[in-house]
């Protein structure tokens, strides 16, 4: 049972990556004009003299394997994306997108994955504490407040947080990941990494103000089931201790599920996040996205989402792997 | 006259059922807040976009129609932005385009949806495991990255095609949501008293499960169109999508690029991000209500 939930968990990891590998090779091809046209139109657009374009074009096909048949195309993109090679980037030519992937990601990932956990815990304990009697009534409208935010989108709360803390106050700086002209020190520099920290406070503070609000509802919703199950009145009547009986009764128990809603979030989290970075020139994968975008590097964009994709698959194979450990109600073969 | 009453008095004893029905509804509307607050503040946000677009010239969301960068006063309410285009105007002029991205997508996507889900949940099998395979690859794929891939492509694109591309994506939760209620339908003792009475499994999808189901394709549906504004307004904020009709998504892309927060024009970003927070609460709001509705038992739990 274990080894068919296993399977069926890979397959559809397999598949994910699969289907989008295929909508990046299929959406360039099925599009008006020529891949290669776009390559041109964009060394045009950036004041390239283009002399000899019949040549350029055939040894631009040649190069990139446009001279052959579809499906021999298609084989070789597959085999390329398994050695994890995206090509060339065409705005940076000699570097590859490998490369711009493997140099941004440091930044997305330490920034994502400390707003994620973060979120996901604050968010946790602020659901239970909403529907948890012995609440302060003060905490209770905080969480109120943040439960309405819940809907406002990343970027938006960026704006306003760039307004109030960086453009008012001057509190925070509003781009950027260190101070100009600032350069690490020998070995490992504190200051230098206390410098990106601080950079990285409004941005990580969008995607958790605008994240913790969701994570409030949920939790809401299986708190209050939980708080109707007898355990819990039985925990009341043997005398233990609220704190106790929160921590370790209802919290742990309505907690649970949450996980699973934390693999079906996590791509609207990349997603909000790609447009947060932007925002604020954080010059994680997002930023290079919009870069791309912006200089019609088509190897890059897709280079990118491909990445993003993969990540995210990764993610929720993780947790779906990982859950019916931490919950025992669960078994492997059910769903 | 005796005759007159006999037949009104008659009439309002064979009529209660459905007018009983739908002053109901009405009242819930009214009682329950999130619901009548939700519904107000998107009444509110179109009856501005729409009356306003009625008395504003069109001609004022244009380039240089105005004078470059004022701020608001008497002659341009909401100032001018760093081209010479009325705020105002284009504020007027983008609501309802922005709405209309997220009711076609949430259409599309709720119909689709609604369909395979209830295709999958109550034939099960081997069409359900097709179909919600699909859906949850679907629903990992980021659609942001994939509209992103998609929209560089078609550079010129229209608030329609915008609205459909977003669609495809839009399908995947619909169907998952009603599929499980489809699921679990399928189960409840009328289905089988349905057949027993010679109705087809299509006549017991349609007559018996689908109207059950209503709560919860409404709440789909209003998710959708809030998840389709943010994914328009999110690729436009990228450079990408409708950028040169007038829509919130553009005027916000128009305002960072321009760099309005660090210039100070409050009043070129502040309009579609207050409109834009408008309608994403509003549309949670009703969607909160409606699960409520749905699920009296779970309380607002979140999908």
């Amino acid at each position: 049972m274990n080894l068919q939930y296993l399977l069926k968990r890979v397959g559809l990891f397999l598949l994910t990556i699969w289907v989008a590998s295929t909508l990046n090779f299929l959406i360039p091809r099925l599009s008006p004009g020529d891949p290669v046209g776009a390559i041109l139109g964009a060394m045009q657009a950036q004041g390239a003299t283009i002399a000899n374009s019949a040549e350029i074009i055939e040894a631009f096909r040649a190069r990139f394997g446009l001279d052959e048949p579809v499906y021999v195309q298609y084989v070789k993109y597959l085999w390329s994306l398994a050695h994890l090679d995206l090509g060339y980037s065409i705005a940076h030519f000699p570097s590859t997108v490998t490369d711009i992937i493997s140099n941004s990601i440091p930044y997305t990932l330490g920034l994502l994955s400390v707003t994620t956990v973060l979120t996901f815990v604050i968010g946790i304990f602020a659901g239970a504490l909403l529907v948890w009697q012995a609440t302060p009534r003060a905490a209770k409208t905080l969480i109120t407040i943040f439960l309405m935010l819940a809907p406002v989108p990343y970027y938006l709360l960026a704006m306003i947080l760039v307004f109030f803390f960086s453009f008012t106050l001057g509190i925070f700086p509003n781009s950027g990941i260190t101070s100009p002209g600032r350069i690490p020190g020998e070995g490992f520099d504190i200051n230098y990494f206390l410098d990106i920290v601080y950079h990285s406070i409004l941005p990580a503070l969008s995607i958790m103000i605008a994240g913790i609000g969701g994570w409030v509802l949920g939790m809401r919703g299986m708190m209050v089931t939980v708080l109707g199950e007898d355990y819990l009145t039985l925990a009341e009547a043997k005398g233990l201790k609220n704190r106790r009986i929160f921590l370790r009764y209802a919290l742990r128990n309505a907690m649970l599920p949450q996980f699973t809603a934390l693999a079906i979030t996590l791509g609207y989290v990349v997603s909000g996040s790609v447009i947060v970075e932007l925002l604020f020139s954080f010059p994680g994968m997002g930023y290079q996205l919009f870069r791309a975008i912006s200089s019609n590097d088509f190897p890059v964009i897709q280079g990118i989402t491909f990445f993003l994709v993969l990540s995210i698959a990764t993610a929720i194979l993780g947790i779906d792997l990982i859950y019916p450990l931490l919950d025992p109600r669960i078994t492997y073969n059910r769903k | 006259m005796a005759a007159t009453t006999a037949t009104s008095t008659e009439t309002v004893e064979v009529e209660p059922k459905p007018q009983g029905r739908i002053s109901g509804i009405i009242r819930y509307w009214l009682g329950n807040w999130k619901l009548s607050l939700g519904t107000g503040m998107i009444v509110v946000l179109l009856g501005f976009s729409v009356i306003g677009s009625l008395q504003t010239d069109f001609k004022k969301t244009r380039v240089g129609s105005s004078p470059f960068s004022v701020p608001p006063s008497a002659e341009y309410p909401l100032g001018t932005d760093n081209v010479g285009r009325d705020m105002y105007a284009l504020m007027v002029h983008g609501i309802h385009p922005s709405l209309k991205i997220g009711l076609i997508a949430g259409i599309l996507g709720t119909v689709i949806g609604t369909v395979l889900g209830l295709v999958a949940g109550y034939s099960g099998g081997l069409v359900d495991t097709v179909i919600s395979t699909f859906a949850d690859i679907v629903l990992t794929i980021p659609s942001l990255m994939i509209l992103v891939v998609l929209a560089s492509y078609l550079r010129s694109t229209t608030i329609e095609l915008t609205a459909i591309i977003i669609a495809v994506f839009a399908w995947a939760g619909p169907t998952r949501l009603i599929r499980s209620q489809a699921l679990s339908l399928r189960e409840r003792p009328f289905v089988p008293l349905a057949k027993l009475s010679g109705q087809g499994d299509f006549e017991i999808a349609i007559r018996q499960i689908l109207p059950n189901l209503l709560p919860y394709i409404m709440a789909g549906f209003v998710g959708s169109v809030s998840g389709a504004i943010l994914a328009s307004v999110g690729i436009q904020l990228l450079g990408l999508g409708p950028l040169l009709t007038p829509n919130l998504g553009m005027v916000l892309n128009s305002a960072f690029t321009g760099a309005a927060l660090f210039r100070g024009m409050w009043w070129w970003w502040g309009p579609p991000a207050v409109a834009l927070i408008v309608l994403f609460v509003g549309l949670f709001l009703i969607s909160i209500a409606l699960d409520e509705f749905a699920n009296p038992r779970l309380r607002g739990e979140a999908k």
